[in-house]
């Protein structure tokens, strides 16, 4: 497959797969079409391989049985996961692995059914909240993000407290919005509280949105807007890279 | 014996379904309905025998990690012969 995105270095990406996962081969795709490495990685490895970058993908898991992630969290390859975001590798949860990743407790908050009942399948705008992030750092705040959902339990939900503190922090990376980028209530399609899309730990490297980025980096599928979010994470670490060896201003 | 767990979800977590089966009941006209919480039920079967105590702690740990989420539900647990 010819590459079309990046030209600095190839970053490897596992992508992790659960039963029921139904994302795993088109963000895969979607790292191979942005000029790097993918692979798949079954839901009972214990290992993630030479990764630099992990996606937990949407889909199912397990059916949603229980509660949305409930039961994916516990898989042994969940464990390597852990180990990889404590050890400071970058991960990203996109809609059922956002789901498994607030489960399994690496980001805060939770997923719950959306606010009209309604499985929402369609294209929305997000509000990059700041690009000072792994996640973030190519896109442009001013300029919304216009990328598919498809979801059904996607409301975002936290205590206040625990709203105000992500706020604080910068942890709240993605809001929705419309075209104009005003986060309104009519642009928020499942009742997330405060608008919230996409949130990050407090560390910045454990990433979650209900959005697909994965949906939107080939022009044939309507938009390529999400790779500002999934060309940020592949080109985070030449980036710092780069920054450590700028020369120090006299 | 058997374990029987309720799971509901939270006061301050709005409830959708529970607000769209109270809106039903209006429409059925069944009246005095203060709100609906929906939650969902757990029935747990345990081996004959087994002690009481040990398996109180044994599910409550359970719900705690994993039949339930603390951030978003409460639970109740009751152990029946």
């Amino acid at each position: 497959m010819p590459a079309i995105g990046g030209g600095g270095e190839t970053m490897n990406v596992a992508v992790v797969q659960f039963p029921a996962s139904n994302c795993d081969q088109d963000a895969v795709h979607a790292i191979r079409v942005l000029g790097h490495s993918a692979w798949l990685v079954w839901h009972r490895e214990t290992s993630l391989g030479p990764a630099d970058a992990v996606i937990i993908p949407g889909g199912f898991s397990y059916g949603d049985y229980l509660r949305c992630g409930a039961i994916a969290r516990f898989s042994p390859v969940m464990q390597a996961v852990g180990a990889f975001a404590e050890q400071g590798g970058l991960v990203l949860g996109i809609c059922n692995g956002f789901q498994v990743l607030t489960e399994a407790g690496l980001l805060p908050g939770a997923l719950v059914r959306n606010r009209s009942l309604q499985f929402r399948c369609e294209h929305v705008f997000l509000r990059t909240v700041h690009n000072d992030s792994p996640f973030t750092w190519r896109a442009d705040p001013a300029r919304p993000l216009r990328i598919p959902i498809a979801h059904g339990e996607g409301c975002y939900y936290a205590d206040e407290a625990t709203l105000d503190a992500l706020e604080a922090r910068g942890q709240i990376l993605w809001r929705y919005c419309d075209a104009t980028g005003a986060v309104t209530e009519s642009a928020n399609p499942n009742g997330s509280l405060r608008n919230i899309a996409g949130v990050c730990n407090e560390r910045g490297n454990v990433a979650g949105l209900m959005p697909h980025p994965e949906r939107a980096c080939e022009a044939i599928l309507g938009s390529t807007d999400g790779r500002f979010i999934l060309e940020s994470m592949l080109s985070w670490r030449e980036r710092q890279a780069a920054i450590a060896s700028r020369p120090v201003a006299a | 014996m058997k374990a029987k767990i309720i799971v509901t979800p939270k006061k301050a977590v709005v409830d959708p379904q529970g607000k769209t089966v109270q809106s039903a009941l209006a429409h059925l006209g069944y009246t005095g309905v203060r709100a609906v919480h929906v939650g969902k039920y757990i029935e747990i079967e345990l081996e004959p025998g087994t002690d009481r105590a040990a398996a109180q702690r044994a599910l409550d740990d359970a719900c705690r990690k994993f039949l339930s989420n603390p951030i978003i539900e409460d639970y109740h647990l009751e152990i029946v012969d």
